[in-house]
Formats: C-alpha cells, structure tokens, sequence
C-alpha cells in the first residue's frame, strides 16, 4: 500500500492576519507557519493505516511551493511519513493548479490512495480533492472521520450537512479529511531530530511537465471588521426585555 | 451568461440554500442578458420538480442510480449536462452536497471555480466575485478565466427570487446507466431525528459550547432555549469534539455556516473558528462567565454569567409570556 499525502504550509489560525495597503496579499513576514490541520489530520491517517497493516505501507508527503514549504514537509516526516517530496513552485498556484500538479505526482508515483485535508484553512477552498479525483477518474470520499478497509476496498464515513454518510469505494481512491477523523500526535523529540536530516525530493514543474493554466484570480483583499458594539444587559429579565423591544 | 443552477432537494422541495444560489445566477442573467435553469438529480423528482418550476425552467435527471447523492454519478450528470446545454456558469448553493459533487464536477468542467462567494458585480464583461478566506478574516476580490465558469455561493448573501407567475417547463434528461461511473456505492446516512429546524435556514439559532456539560443539559438548556425562542440549535466545535453534539450541529469556519436574525452563543468563547459561521448574524447575543470572552466583540447584547443559572430564567420568562417577538413557526 502507497499513500500519498499532500501537505500545505498555511499561517497559524490563532494569529491576527493583516493585509498590504494596497490590498495584494496578506502581510506574512512575522507570521508563524504551521502544517494545514486538516493535512496533519491525513499525515496521522496514514500513519494509523501503516501501524495496522504492520509497516508494510509507505507514505509519502508532498508539498508545492517556496523551499521554505520544506518545514511543512518535515513535520509530517516527524509525525511518520517515509519519504517527503517537494514541488517547487514560486507563484502560490490556485485549486485547479495544485490538482494537476498532484495529478502529475500521483501518475509518477501510484499511490493506492490519496490522503488529504477537506480544506486549506488559508483560502478556505474545499477543491482540490474533489478536482484531483475528477482529473485522476478515481472515486471520492470527502469529509472523512473514519476509515476501514473492507474487501478491494475503503468504507468512509462522511461528515455531511444532513448527517454521518457511509460509502465504500473502490481503490485507488481520493479521501478528504474532516475534524473528527483522529487527533494528530505530538511528534517526539528524536523524531522530530531525525526529520531535519532527512533528505527531501525536489522537482520543478518542468519535471512533471506541468505548465500552469491560471483560473482563479485574487485581485484584491482585505480584511473585514466587525462593526458591531456590544450593549451590556445584566439579567435574564433585561435581556428577554430588550429581544422584544428590537424584534417588535 | 447561460446559468445552471443544481439544486439541493429533499425530494418534496427545492432547499431554502438552492433558492438563493437561484437568487444570484437570476441576478447575473439579469445582468448579462442570460438566463436561469434548474438541473434537479436523484429519483422520482416529480414532486420536486413541480416546486423548482415556479421558480425557473427544469432539467431533471431522474433514475434509480441517482437516488442517492454519488458525487462520481452526479458529478458525470452535471458535466455532461452543461456541456450539451452550453451553459457559462454552474451555480450551487456552498454546501456540504456541492462542495462534494459541484466540486468534482467543476474539476470534469476545466477547474475554473469560486468556492463561498458572498457578492458579486458585472463589469468590464467579467463576473467580479467577492469570497471570505482566513475563516473570514480577509475578503477577497477575485475572476476566474475559462468557461464554464463554477460558483457556489452562501445562502447567507443571497435571497431568493419571486416565484414566477406561471410555472417554468419540465424536460427529463436522459440517463445513460452503462456510462454513469458507479466507483462510489452509498451505504446509509445516518440523521438523529429532531423536531426544530434545520440550523442553516432558521431565523433563530441558539448554539451551546464548552459551557454545556453533557447531553442532558445540551437538550434542557439549549434545546429548551431554542424551543422558547421557536429557533434551532447549533453547536461548536467543542461539543462535537466531547461527543454531546452531532457534526451537523457544528457552526463555524469548518461546519456551517449560518445567518439568521438571531444567533444565541452561550458558553462559546468565540474563537476565529466559530466567528467565522455566525459573525454576519442579523443580531448576536452572548452569554459567557468570562466578560473579556471574544465572542463579545462580534455581539450586539452581552450577559456575563452563568449559562446554568442565567438560560433556565432566560427559558422561564420567555414561556412565561408566549406572546412573544417571533411568529409560530409555519406548517
Ligand atoms: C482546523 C480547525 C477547524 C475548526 N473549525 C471550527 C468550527 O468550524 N467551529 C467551531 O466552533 N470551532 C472550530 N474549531 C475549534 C475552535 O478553534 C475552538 O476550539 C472552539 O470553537 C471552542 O469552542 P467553545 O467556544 O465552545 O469552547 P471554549 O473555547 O473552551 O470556550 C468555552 C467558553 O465557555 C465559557 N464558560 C464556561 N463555563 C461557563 C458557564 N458555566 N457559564 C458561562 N460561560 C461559561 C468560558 O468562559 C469560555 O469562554 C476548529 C479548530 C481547528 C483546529
């Protein structure tokens, strides 16, 4: 079994994120960087699967972007994975590019199963598994919070609006994380030693012979505030007076 | 621009979520000199269609191996749909359904997509979205390039449009069973019952966090809130997490995303996660023990104490006087 894992670096959500004055991108110089949860999510999937299935698996951890992406890459190192790839791509490449290029790396490498978070918690786009799938014609499990193997197979079940979905699907098979799939571990300290030696694969995108085909555009941003002002009521009885008096 | 609008039904009705995803591509082909149809999947549609057809034209695609929402299936059906009807742009209402299905469609369509847009103007011929990222602490501008364009939008943004006067037409698309993929086989959906409504279309919505203990108290205090208020519940992350509340409880930058007239949050810090579901409620009330609580930031009325002795008197006063400032609930 081959699992590979995709892993993006995104800024830490606890940090207040501030924007350029000219509204071009966010202001990341003193952000702290940390591995998507929902990616840490997959990185601690995969290396369950391996511990059940006695080792006999391997995981790869892939990421596309800056060298400094590396980081990333080596906290899922720390946390497991067994090899660690990175795609170097200088612009940060929308949904529908980082779905070929992974495309690209899964023709080239043959996982058994794409294991990867339902969402960036940067962009908040919720694309790229279901793109990848589409593109690979593998089937899809997003929204994930548990797996098993059953025969030629995975069951899933999803987190969906309505409530817990179950589906099987047939291997390969892209699956998409959400919350309640596990509790990443703290990687220990040895593990974490070892992962900063390791060495990490790099290609450019002329070696998966990618060429980006831009399709969503971010021209501006900014950041949004609340305008609200809180009135402070003191009682239960206040509070059901001054709901009647705004909803009448 | 050409719009197609899949819609998310339970069989009986077009959701509340699919009418404003209607509401916004109306807006566009308003704009654009274009026009609005429905694609309607899934099985014995009769019903369903009847109801998306005071509202806009029909496109159903009705057979057995639709009956449940495969996102393979569907997503062949909407790709192959959209080519045959050319359309410019595949609308849906963002939610758990499309970013499943519209999602892999809109990767079959050539990947130009917009995932949670908020608002939207025409201009220079190019469809100009605004959509939140960093759980709603940015709002970006942004276009996409190619065509079909794939757009899911928040029902929060979006009403829905005026029913029209004469019903729209119905045409069956046909299904081609030996081309369908059918990698994905659908087991079960699992759903506890309730008798409140659904978190994402209530105007009242009274969510519990951390504060809560367990079950008991989840249904005595939020639930018995809700009731008095004639609302839903929701939750945070954090119940979820203790097993006292479902996931489809969860509000928040991962769960759902809600805007109803009223948002109670009691016990819930207000951590970026959670603001993200509920900020752009019309009125927000908070009630914590602690008065330096986030959540107050984002609130028109604050109450610091505690939800175990402020929500039962909350409850009592709110029966006692069931004259209140909500309508009954419709039937
Ligand atoms: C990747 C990721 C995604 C996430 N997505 C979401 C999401 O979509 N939605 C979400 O909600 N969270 C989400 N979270 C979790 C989020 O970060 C917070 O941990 C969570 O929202 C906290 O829930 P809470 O406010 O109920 O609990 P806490 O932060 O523990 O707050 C409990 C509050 O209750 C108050 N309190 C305690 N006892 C009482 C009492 N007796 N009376 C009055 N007040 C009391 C406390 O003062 C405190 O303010 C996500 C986290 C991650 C990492």
């Amino acid at each position: 079994m081959k699992i590979l894992v995709p892993c993006k670096r995104v800024p830490d959500a606890d940090q207040k994120i501030e924007v350029h004055p000219d509204g071009s991108a966010i202001i990341s110089a003193h952000l702290p960087f940390l591995l998507n949860p929902f990616d840490a999510i997959a990185v601690e999937e995969a290396v369950r699967i391996r511990e059940q299935r006695d080792g006999e698996t391997e995981i790869l951890a892939v990421t596309i972007g800056e060298e400094v992406c590396q980081d990333e890459l080596r906290t899922a190192l720390a946390m497991g994975a067994d090899r660690a790839l990175l795609v170097v791509c200088l612009q940060p490449p929308d949904p529908w590019n980082v779905a070929r290029i992974l495309r690209a790396v899964t023709q080239r490498e043959q996982p058994d199963l794409v294991l990867m978070g339902k969402q960036a918690v940067d962009d908040d786009s919720n694309q790229v598994g279901q793109f990848l799938a589409a593109l690979l014609d593998w089937p899809q499990a997003t929204f994930a919070s548990r797996l098993n193997f059953v025969d030629n197979g995975l069951r899933v079940a999803r987190e969906t609006d309505a409530g817990l979905e179950t589906v099987t699907v047939s291997l390969p098979a892209v699956v998409t994380t959400d919350l309640r799939l596990n509790e990443p571990r703290y990687a220990s300290l040895t593990s974490i030693l070892k992962a900063r030696k390791q060495s990490i694969d790099q290609f450019c995108l002329a070696d998966l012979a990618v060429e980006l085909e831009p399709r969503l555009e971010i021209r501006h941003l900014e950041t949004t505030a609340s305008a609200r002002s809180c009135q402070w009521v003191t009682s239960a009885a206040e509070l059901v007076d001054r709901l009647r008096r705004e909803t009448h | 621009m050409k719009c197609l609008v899949v819609a998310e039904h339970d069989g009986a009705t077009v959701r509340a979520g699919s009418l404003a995803a209607l509401g916004f591509a109306a807006d566009v082909a308003a704009q654009t000199g274009g026009s609005t149809t429905w694609l309607i999947l899934g099985h014995e549609l009769n019903d369903v269609s009847q109801h998306a057809a005071r509202y806009a034209a029909v496109l159903a695609g009705d057979h057995p191996l639709l009956a449940a929402p495969t996102a393979d299936r569907y997503a062949a059906v909407i790709d192959d749909q959209t080519r045959r009807g050319e359309f410019d742009l595949v609308v849906a209402a963002a939610s758990t359904f499309a970013k499943d299905v519209v999602g892999r469609a809109g990767g079959l369509l050539g990947g130009a997509m917009a995932s949670d847009v908020v608002a939207h103007r025409w201009e220079n011929d190019r469809l100009v979205m605004q959509r939140p990222m960093y759980a709603g602490a940015v709002l970006a501008t942004v276009v996409l390039s190619g065509s079909p364009q794939i757009v899911t939008v928040r029902p929060t943004a979006y009403a829905a449009p005026q029913p029209r006067t004469e019903p729209a037409e119905i045409a069956t698309v046909g299904i081609d069973a030996e081309t369908l993929p059918q990698h994905i086989e659908w087991l079960e959906l699992e759903t506890r019952p309730t008798h409140r409504p659904d978190v994402s279309e209530a105007q009242i919505v009274v969510s519990g966090g951390r504060a809560i203990r367990d079950r008991d108290d989840f249904e005595r205090l939020i639930g018995g809130l809700a009731d008095a208020l004639g609302g839903a519940t929701g939750s945070s992350r954090a119940l979820v997490d203790a097993g006292i509340t479902p996931n489809e409880f969860q509000v928040g930058q991962t769960g759902k995303i809600v805007a109803p007239e009223l948002y109670c949050a009691v016990g819930i810090s207000g951590a970026v996660q959670h603001l993200a579901g509920m900020k752009n409620s019309k009125m927000i009330v908070a009630i914590n023990q602690d008065a330096d609580a986030p959540i107050f930031e984002v609130a028109d009325y604050g109450l610091v104490g505690d939800v175990y002795q402020v929500v039962p008197e909350l409850i009592q006063r709110l029966k006692d006087e069931p004259d209140r400032h909500h309508p009954p609930p419709e039937s």
